[in-house]
C-alpha cells in the first residue's frame, strides 16, 4: 500500500514534469527551428516563456530520481547499471541545454555569440527528451533481466530496440506539440508571432498520431507486456478519452481557442503518461523489478510520504505564486 | 564521480554563500535607499543566476551518478539516506522557484516581497546544503540499521540522518562556504579597486563581502577543532592518515608537511611540534593518540594524499585568519572600509584559498575514509558498477565540465567588467563610506 502511494507521487512528479519541463524542452526545439522573419522575435518570446521556470521545471525530474531511489532502491540501481549508456547521453544533454540556455542570456549580445548558444541549446532540447523517451520504453520491453538484484542482460538490451527508439521520438514530438501549444497562449498581443505557433502545433500535432500508432503497433513485439496492459478492459475508456482530448486540442487550434487548447494539450499529455504507467503497473522494470519486491522498508516509505506531505505545503504555494507573477498581465 | 563532485561543490559553495550576498545588498539598500546597493545586489543576481545553473545541472547529474557509479552503494543505502536527499530536494526545489522569482521579478513584485524572495533563497540554499552534507557524514558515521548477515535490517533513517558525524560536518561545510564566497567575491572587488581606488560600488561591494568573510573565518576555526575532535573519536584512523600518526603514542607530536613512509611507519622530514597532536584531538598535551599501526594495513587510506592535502587545508585556513585579523584591526583603527594597497593585494591573493581549502578538505574527508564508502560497512571497490569502458563517460564529463567552468569565468568576468553605474564617489558619500 505504502509503495504504491510512493509510486503514484512518481508518476505524479513524472506528469508535472512532462508538462512543465517537457514543454521547456520543446520551446528549445522550436528555438532551433525558428526561420522566416520573425525568426529572432520567436526565439525571444521563447525566452521570455521559459527564463523564469525552467529551473523550478526541471527539479521535477531530481523530484523522480530521489524518489525512485529512496522508494525503490534496486529498481533504481537495476536501471542504472542497465540503461547507463542512454541516461549518460540524456545527462548530457540535461548539462548542455540548461548552462547554453543562462550562457545565451548572460553572454555578449554579438549574433554570432548568440546564435552558436541558441544551437547548443536547441540541439540538446532534441537529443534530451529522445533518450528520456527512449530510456522510459526500454523499461517496459521486457528485455531487461534482473535475478537477484543482479542484471543480467548487459548494457544494451532493451533500449536499441524499434519500440523504445518509437517512444524516443513520440516524447520528442510530444514535447514540441505542447510547447507549441503553450506559446500560443504566450503570445497574446502579437498575431502575427501566434499564427507561427498556431501553425507549428497544428503540424506536430498532426505528427503525434502517427507516432503514436507506431509506438502502439510495435509494442506488440517489442514490449508484449505494455502491449497486454494497452488491451486491457479499462484501457479503451483511456484511449478513447486520450484521443479526444487530442482532437479537441488540434480543433481548438484549428478555431483558435488556445485556452481551450492548452486546456485539452495538458490533459492529453496527462493521460498519455498516466495510462502508460497503468499499463506497466506493477513493474518497475518488467517484468523482474516490481513495485512490491523493488520497495525499501516501511519505515523508509512511511518517512519519504510524510516529507512529501510536508514539501508539497511549502512547494504548492510557492509553485503557484511563481506562475501567477510570471504569467498574469503580459501573458496570459 | 570524485570529479563530479569536485566541480559541483565550488558551485555549490557559492550557491550557498552568494544568494546571501546578494539578500544582504538589497537588506542594505532597503535600509539606505543608496542606489549602489541596488546596482550591487543586480549585479550579484547576474553571478548568482549563472552559478545556480550551473550548480542546478550539475547537481543533476549528481543524483544520477549515485546510481551510475556506485549502484550496490545505492541499492543498499538508498532506503537510508534518500530522506535527506528528498528533504534536499525540496529545498533546492524551493531555492529554484525563489530565484526564479528574484531574477525576473524585481518590477513585478514589491521591494519589500522581492527581498524576502532573495532570503528565501539564502535560506534554503543552506538547507540543501545541510542536508547533502548530513548524507556524507552518515557515510563516516553510519548509524540507523543493523547489519545482519551482510544487509541493511531495522532501518531508522532519521537516527541516521543525525548521526555523530553530522553536526560537525554539516557546520564547518556551512561555514567554509560562506568564507570561500566571502573572500572569493572581496578579492574580485580588491583587485578592481587596485585601479581604481574610489570605486563606489566596488568599495560597498568589498565591504559586505569582507564582513561575511571576517566574521566567518574565526568560526570556522572553532568548527575545524570540534571536526578534530570529533574524527579522533569516530574515525581515528583518518585522524591518525590526516596527521600522518603511524604509532600509537602519548603526548604526540603534531606533524606539519613531511613526507610519509608506509613501509617504515614514520614521517620524515615534517616539522614536529612535540605534544600538538595530543592537545588537538583531546585538548590534553599527555594523552594517547591512537596511530594508524593499531589498523589492519589493508584498510588504511593513502596517507600521502591525505596528509598532505589536510596540510594544505589547515594552512588556507590559517592564511586566511591572518588576512582577516589584519582587515579587522585596519578597521578597527579608522573606523572606515580598509583599503591599504598591501592588504588589497593580500585579498586578492587569498581568493582562491577557501576553494582550496574546501577541495582538500574534502579529498581528506573522502580519501581519509578510504577504503570505505560506508565506513567500516561496505568497502568502495563492492560498489561500483560492473559497467566496463567507465573511461568513456568519466573523459566526456571531465571535457564538459572543463568546459564548462571556462565559459562560467569568461561569463562573471563579463559582468563586472561591465560596471557602468557611478565611477567616482560624489562628495556626500566619501564622507560616510
Amino acid at each position: 500500500m505504502l509503495e504504491l502511494v510512493v509510486g503514484i507521487f512518481i508518476v505524479l512528479s513524472l506528469v508535472l514534469y512532462a508538462l512543465m519541463g517537457g514543454a521547456d524542452f520543446g520551446g528549445g526545439m522550436w528555438d532551433l527551428l525558428a526561420y522566416g522573419q520573425r525568426a529572432g522575435k520567436q526565439r525571444k518570446i521563447i525566452a521570455d516563456a521559459i527564463g523564469p521556470i525552467w529551473e523550478a521545471n526541471h527539479v521535477w525530474v531530481i523530484l523522480v530520481i530521489v524518489l525512485l531511489f529512496t522508494g525503490f532502491p534496486r529498481a533504481f540501481a537495476a536501471m542504472m547499471i542497465s540503461l547507463h549508456i542512454p541516461i549518460a547521453i540524456m545527462l548530457v544533454g540535461i548539462v548542455l541545454r540548461g548552462s547554453a540556455f543562462v550562457f545565451r542570456k548572460y553572454d555578449s549580445k554579438d549574433d554570432a555569440v548568440q546564435r552558436r548558444w541558441s544551437t547548443v541549446f536547441g540541439v540538446a532540447s532534441f537529443f534530451t527528451p529522445f533518450f528520456q523517451g527512449v530510456t522510459l520504453g526500454a523499461l517496459t520491453t521486457g528485455r531487461i533481466r534482473v535475478i537477484d538484484g543482479v542484471v543480467k542482460t548487459g548494457f544494451f538490451a532493451g533500449w536499441l530496440t524499434p519500440f523504445a527508439l518509437a517512444c524516443g521520438v513520440f516524447a520528442l514530438v510530444l514535447f514540441a506539440f505542447l510547447a507549441a501549444v503553450y506559446l500560443t497562449n504566450d503570445t497574446k498581443g502579437e498575431p502575427s508571432l501566434r499564427e507561427d505557433f498556431r501553425k507549428r502545433a497544428i503540424v506536430s500535432g498532426l505528427i503525434l498520431g502517427p507516432v503514436a500508432l507506431v509506438v502502439f503497433l510495435a509494442s506488440k513485439d517489442g514490449a508484449p507486456e505494455m502491449y497486454r496492459g494497452l488491451t486491457q478492459w479499462w484501457s479503451p475508456v483511456l484511449l478513447v478519452w486520450t484521443s479526444v482530448c487530442a482532437v479537441v486540442a488540434l480543433m481548438a487550434l484549428y478555431l483558435r481557442r488556445y485556452a481551450l487548447s492548452r486546456i485539452a494539450a495538458v490533459a492529453q499529455v496527462s493521460l498519455i503518461l498516466i495510462g502508460w504507467s497503468a499499463a506497466q503497473y506493477p513493474n518497475l522494470i518488467t517484468p523482474d523489478v516490481t513495485i512490491t519486491n523493488a520497495a525499501a522498508p516501511a519505515i523508509t516509505l512511511r518517512l519519504l510520504i510524510m516529507a512529501l506531505g510536508l514539501g508539497a505545503i511549502v512547494l504548492l504555494p510557492s509553485l503557484i505564486y511563481l506562475f501567477t507573477i510570471f504569467k498574469r498581465d503580459k501573458r496570459g | 564521480m570524485a570529479m563530479s563532485l569536485a566541480f559541483h561543490i565550488v558551485f555549490a559553495a557559492l550557491g550557498i554563500g552568494m544568494p546571501l550576498l546578494m539578500a544582504l545588498a538589497e537588506g542594505m539598500y532597503l535600509r539606505t535607499g543608496r542606489p549602489v546597493y541596488l546596482e550591487l545586489a543586480k549585479r550579484w543576481a547576474k553571478g548568482t543566476a549563472i552559478l545556480f545553473a550551473v550548480g542546478a545541472v550539475s547537481g543533476t547529474v549528481l543524483s544520477f551518478e549515485l546510481g551510475l557509479l556506485w549502484p550496490e552503494f545505492m541499492a543498499q543505502a538508498g532506503a537510508i539516506i534518500g530522506i535527506p536527499f528528498s528533504l534536499e530536494g525540496f529545498a533546492f526545489f524551493t531555492e529554484a522557484i525563489f530565484l526564479g522569482v528574484y531574477l525576473y521579478g524585481w518590477d513585478r513584485i514589491s521591494p519589500r516581497a522581492h527581498w524576502v524572495s532573495g532570503v528565501v533563497v539564502a535560506v534554503s540554499g543552506v538547507a540543501s546544503g545541510i542536508f547533502v552534507v548530513m548524507t556524507n557524514a552518515w557515510m563516516n558515521a553510519p548509524t540507523g540499521f543493523k547489519l545482519v548477515a551482510g544487509k541493511f535490517s531495522d532501518i531508522d533513517p532519521v537516527a541516521a540522518m543525525l548521526n555523530p558525524a553530522s553536526f560537525h560536518e554539516v557546520l564547518h561545510m556551512t561555514l567554509a562556504a560562506l568564507v570561500a564566497t566571502g573572500f572569493m567575491v572581496a578579492a574580485v572587488h580588491a583587485f578592481y579597486l587596485l585601479s581604481d581606488r574610489d570605486n563606489v560600488f566596488h568599495r560597498s561591494a568589498l565591504g559586505i563581502a569582507l564582513a561575511l568573510a571576517c566574521i566567518s573565518i574565526p568560526l570556522q576555526l572553532i568548527s575545524g577543532d570540534l571536526s578534530a575532535q570529533a574524527t579522533s573519536r569516530l574515525q581515528p584512523a583518518k585522524l591518525a592518515a590526516m596527521e600522518a600518526h603511524y604509532r600509537t603514542e602519548t603526548e604526540a607530536p603534531l606533524l606539519i608537511g613531511g613526507l610519509p613512509n608506509d613501509a617504515a611507519k614514520k614521517t620524515e622530514y615534517a616539522l614536529s611540534i612535540p605534544g600538538g597532536l595530543s592537545f588537538l584531538a583531546h585538548h590534553d598535551f599527555d594523552a594517547k593518540v591512537t596511530g594508524l599501526e593499531e589498523f589492519p594495513r589493508d584498510q588504511w587510506p593513502d596517507v600521502r594524499i591525505v596528509h598532505a592535502s589536510f596540510d594544505i587545508m589547515v594552512g588556507a585556513g590559517m592564511a586566511m585568519f591572518a588576512v582577516a585579523v589584519w582587515a579587522g584591526c585596519l578597521w578597527w583603527r579608522h573606523r572606515r572600509l580598509p583599503d591599504h594597497k598591501w592588504l588589497l593585494r593580500a585579498l586578492v591573493t587569498a581568493g582562491p584559498l577557501g576553494f582550496v581549502a574546501i577541495e582538500t578538505g574534502w579529498m581528506v574527508t573522502e580519501i581519509g575514509r578510504q577504503p570505505w564508502i560506508i565506513y567500516g560497512v561496505m568497502r568502495t571497490v563492492d560498489a561500483v558498477t560492473p559497467m566496463r569502458g567507465l573511461i568513456v563517460p568519466f573523459s566526456v564529463f571531465t571535457v564538459l565540465y572543463i568546459f564548462l567552468a571556462i565559459i562560467v569565468v569568461f561569463l562573471l568576468r563579463r559582468q563586472f567588467i561591465e560596471t557602468t553605474l557611478p565611477k567616482r564617489k560624489n562628495p556626500e558619500e566619501v564622507a560616510d563610506a
